[in-house]
C-alpha cells in the first residue's frame, strides 16, 4: 500500500479487530439478535394460535362427540337445548365461497389478462391503483353495500330462481366475490408477467393473434400461479366474517336456495363473539372448535397453493 | 425436476388450417370484449359502491357527526369516541407492528442463511400467517390477551395487540420485498470498503429501501384501520360514549361503530352508518394515495 499524506491520519492497517471494529461487531450482533428475535416471534404467534384453538377444542369434543359434530343435526350451540350439527354452517360457508368464486374467477382473470397482455402502459398505471383501492375497502363498508344496495336493488329484483330474503347468502357471496377480485387479478397478473417474452414472440412470429398468444401460450405457461391465486382467494372467501355476518343474516340453514338467510363458520364465530359467552361455557368452547376447523381448512388451502406453485411451475432459463 | 422445460409450456398447438380468418377475428373481438367487460364490472362496482355510500350518507355528513358521541337517539349520534378509539388502537398497532415486522424482514433478508431449515420454516410460517382469517386472530386475542394468561380485558391495548398480529405478516412480506429490490452491488460495494454487515444495512440498504418499506407500512396500517372482524370478539361492540383515557380503557373503533349502525333494526341509523363509512373511506383513500405517491416518487431512483 502506498502511503499518501492523507492516509497517515487514518488508523494503521491491521488484521486484528481494533477497539472500534470490535465495538462495531458488538453493535452488529446486538441488532442481529434483536431482529432474529422479531423473526422468531412469528413462530410464537403460530404456536399461540394452535394452542389457543386446540386446548378449548379438546374440552369441547369431550362434551360433544365428533360423530355428533359432523351429524345432520341442526346448528344451534347457543340455544337451550344446544345442537351441534356443523354441516349447516359448513354448507353456508360453501355457498358463500362458491358464489364468490363464480364472480371472482372470470372477473379477476379477465382483469389480469387485460393488464398483462393488452393494456397500454397509461391505462395500466390508472387501473392498478384503482384495484388497490378496491382491495382496501373495509369489509364493514362492503357489508353495508351488500345489505342495503346489492340485495334489495339487484338480487331481490333480478334473481330468477326462488325467493330472496332480506338477508341472503347470494348478496353476501356476490360482494365477497368483489372483495377478492383484486387478489386474483394481481397474483394472476404477476404469474403471467413472469412468462418470458420469447414464448410470446415465438407465437406471434407463427402468425398468432393477441388472443391466441394470451389463451394458448401465456395462460398455460402461467397456470400454476393462476391456480395458486384462485386457491388463495378462495381461502379468503372462506374466512370472510363481517360481510357475511351483516348481509347473510345469523340463522344457519341447510338449504339449496342461495337466496336464503345463512351463516358461515366465520360469521358464526363473529356472531357468538358479539354475544360475549361466559368463559368455559359450551357456547364459548364452540367458538374455538369452529375456529380450529376454519384454521385447518385455510391452512390446508395455503399449503396446497404453495405446493401447486412449486410442483407445477415452469422453470425458465 | 428438470430445470429447463420450455417445451412443456405451450401445451396446445394453434391449428391455423381449420379456422377461417373470419372466425378467428370474431373470436379475437369477443375475447377483447370479455376482457373489457370484466374490467368495467370490477371498476364499475367500485364506482357504484362509493356513489351509494356517499349519497346515503350525505344528509349526515355534518360537523356534528364528528363532534357528537354515539347515542341511542339517531338524531344526536356521532362518531367522536370511535375516531379517538381508532387513533389510539391503530397508533399503538403501528408503533408495535412496524418495528417488529421490519426487524423480522431485515433479519430474513439480510442476515439469515436462506438455506438453513430454521429460516425456511420462519419464511413458510410468515406466508401461512398471512393467510389465516383475521377472525381467528380474534379468537387468539379472546383466549390469550383479553382473558386467559394476559387477562387484559376488553381494552384499547387488547385491540391493538390483536391488530398487531393481524398485520404483522403483511408488514414482514412488504418490507422483505422492498429490501430484495435493493441491488446486490450496493451491498457488495459497502462490504468491500470494510463496512460491517450491520453498517451496510444501516447506511446503504435501509435508505435505499425506505420508500418501499414506507409504502408497505402505510398500506398495512390502513388495513388495521379498516379491520373489524377480530375486534367483534373482544368487546368492541359495547356502547362507548367516551374517548379512551389510556391503554386499559374501554373502546370502540370506526369500523365497529359502523357495524353497530348497519346491524341496528331502526333504519334511522342507516344514513349514520353511510356517513361514518364516508369518513373512514376518506382517511383510507388518503393513506392509499400517500402510499402510491411515495412509491411512484421514488420508484425510478434506483
Amino acid at each position: 500500500m502506498t502511503s499518501s499524506p492523507t492516509a497517515r491520519a487514518v488508523a494503521p492497517v491491521s488484521l486484528r479487530a481494533t477497539g472500534a471494529t470490535r465495538r462495531r461487531l458488538l453493535v452488529q450482533s446486538v441488532f442481529k439478535s434483536l431482529f432474529g428475535l422479531a423473526a422468531l416471534f412469528t413462530i410464537l404467534v403460530t404456536v399461540l394460535i394452535v394452542v389457543s384453538l386446540v386446548v378449548p377444542s379438546v374440552e369441547f369434543f369431550r362434551e360433544v362427540s365428533l360423530a355428533r359434530f359432523f351429524s345432520t343435526e341442526a346448528w344451534a350451540p347457543l340455544f337451550n337445548p344446544p345442537r351441534f350439527g356443523v354441516w349447516s354452517i359448513v354448507s353456508g360457508t360453501a355457498w358463500i365461497t362458491v358464489i364468490a368464486m363464480v364472480v371472482a374467477i372470470p372477473l379477476g382473470l379477465g382483469v389480469a389478462m387485460y393488464l398483462s397482455e393488452y393494456a397500454p402502459p397509461r391505462v395500466r398505471s390508472v387501473v392498478k391503483p384503482v384495484l388497490e383501492i378496491l382491495a382496501g375497502i373495509p369489509t364493514v363498508v362492503l357489508g353495508f353495500f351488500a345489505l342495503f344496495f346489492v340485495n334489495p336493488l339487484l338480487v331481490q329484483r333480478f334473481w330468477p330462481f326462488g325467493t330472496v330474503s332480506t338477508f341472503s347468502g347470494l348478496a353476501a357471496g356476490l360482494v365477497v366475490g368483489v372483495m377478492i377480485v383484486p387478489t386474483v387479478a394481481s397474483l394472476a397478473e404477476d404469474a403471467m408477467k413472469a412468462v418470458p417474452r420469447g414464448l410470446r414472440e415465438g407465437a406471434y412470429a407463427l402468425g398468432s393473434t393477441r388472443r391466441e398468444v394470451t389463451t394458448a401460450v401465456v395462460f398455460p405457461a402461467a397456470l400454476s400461479g393462476i391456480v395458486a391465486s384462485i386457491v388463495l382467494a378462495g381461502s379468503r372467501a372462506i374466512g370472510e366474517t363481517t360481510i357475511v355476518l351483516l348481509a347473510a343474516g345469523s340463522r344457519p340453514t341447510l338449504t339449496w336456495n342461495p337466496g336464503d338467510q345463512m351463516q358461515s363458520m366465520a360469521s358464526f364465530i363473529g356472531f357468538a363473539g358479539i354475544g360475549d359467552q361466559p368463559t368455559g361455557s359450551i357456547g364459548y368452547l364452540t367458538i374455538f372448535a369452529v375456529g380450529l376447523f376454519l384454521f385447518v381448512i385455510t391452512l390446508g388451502l395455503n399449503v396446497l397453493s404453495i405446493r401447486i406453485v412449486r410442483r407445477f411451475r415452469e422453470v425458465y432459463e | 425436476m428438470t430445470s429447463t422445460t420450455v417445451e412443456g409450456a405451450p401445451a396446445r398447438t394453434i391449428d391455423l388450417s381449420s379456422s377461417t380468418s373470419v372466425s378467428r377475428r370474431l373470436a379475437d373481438v369477443g375475447f377483447l370484449l370479455f376482457l373489457w367487460l370484466s374490467l368495467a364490472l370490477a371498476l364499475g362496482t367500485l364506482v357504484v359502491l362509493l356513489t351509494d355510500v356517499f349519497t346515503e350518507g350525505r344528509p349526515r355528513l355534518t360537523w356534528e357527526l364528528i363532534s357528537n358521541m354515539p347515542s341511542a337517539r339517531p338524531a344526536r349520534a356521532g362518531i367522536q369516541s370511535a375516531i379517538f378509539g381508532s387513533l389510539w388502537v391503530v397508533g399503538i398497532t403501528a408503533a408495535i407492528s412496524l418495528p417488529l415486522g421490519i426487524g423480522a424482514a431485515i433479519y430474513l433478508e439480510e442476515f439469515a442463511d436462506p438455506e438453513r431449515w430454521s429460516n425456511r420454516l420462519i419464511e413458510l410460517n410468515v406466508q401461512n400467517l398471512a393467510s389465516v382469517p383475521s377472525v381467528v386472530y380474534g379468537i387468539l386475542g379472546l383466549a390469550f390477551i383479553a382473558r386467559g394468561p394476559l387477562g387484559l380485558g376488553f381494552t384499547v391495548i387488547t385491540a391493538a395487540l390483536i391488530l398487531v398480529l393481524v398485520v404483522l405478516p403483511t408488514v414482514v412480506i412488504a418490507s422483505r420485498e422492498a429490501l430484495r429490490a435493493v441491488p446486490t452491488s450496493l451491498r457488495e460495494g459497502s462490504l468491500a470498503l470494510g463496512a460491517t454487515e450491520w453498517q451496510t444495512v444501516q447506511r446503504q440498504v435501509l435508505p435505499a429501501a425506505i420508500p418501499g418499506i414506507a409504502t408497505g407500512s402505510i398500506l398495512s396500517t390502513s388495513r388495521a384501520l379498516g379491520e373489524s372482524a377480530p375486534l367483534l370478539l373482544t368487546g368492541a361492540l359495547t356502547f362507548v360514549t367516551f374517548n379512551p383515557g389510556g391503554l386499559d380503557s374501554a373502546y370502540t373503533v370506526l369500523p365497529i361503530q359502523i357495524f353497530r349502525w348497519v346491524s341496528e333494526a331502526r333504519l334511522e341509523f342507516r344514513p349514520l352508518a353511510a356517513a361514518a363509512s364516508v369518513v373512514l373511506l376518506v382517511v383510507l383513500l388518503g393513506m392509499n394515495a400517500t402510499a402510491i405517491l411515495v412509491r411512484n416518487r421514488f420508484e425510478k431512483k434506483l
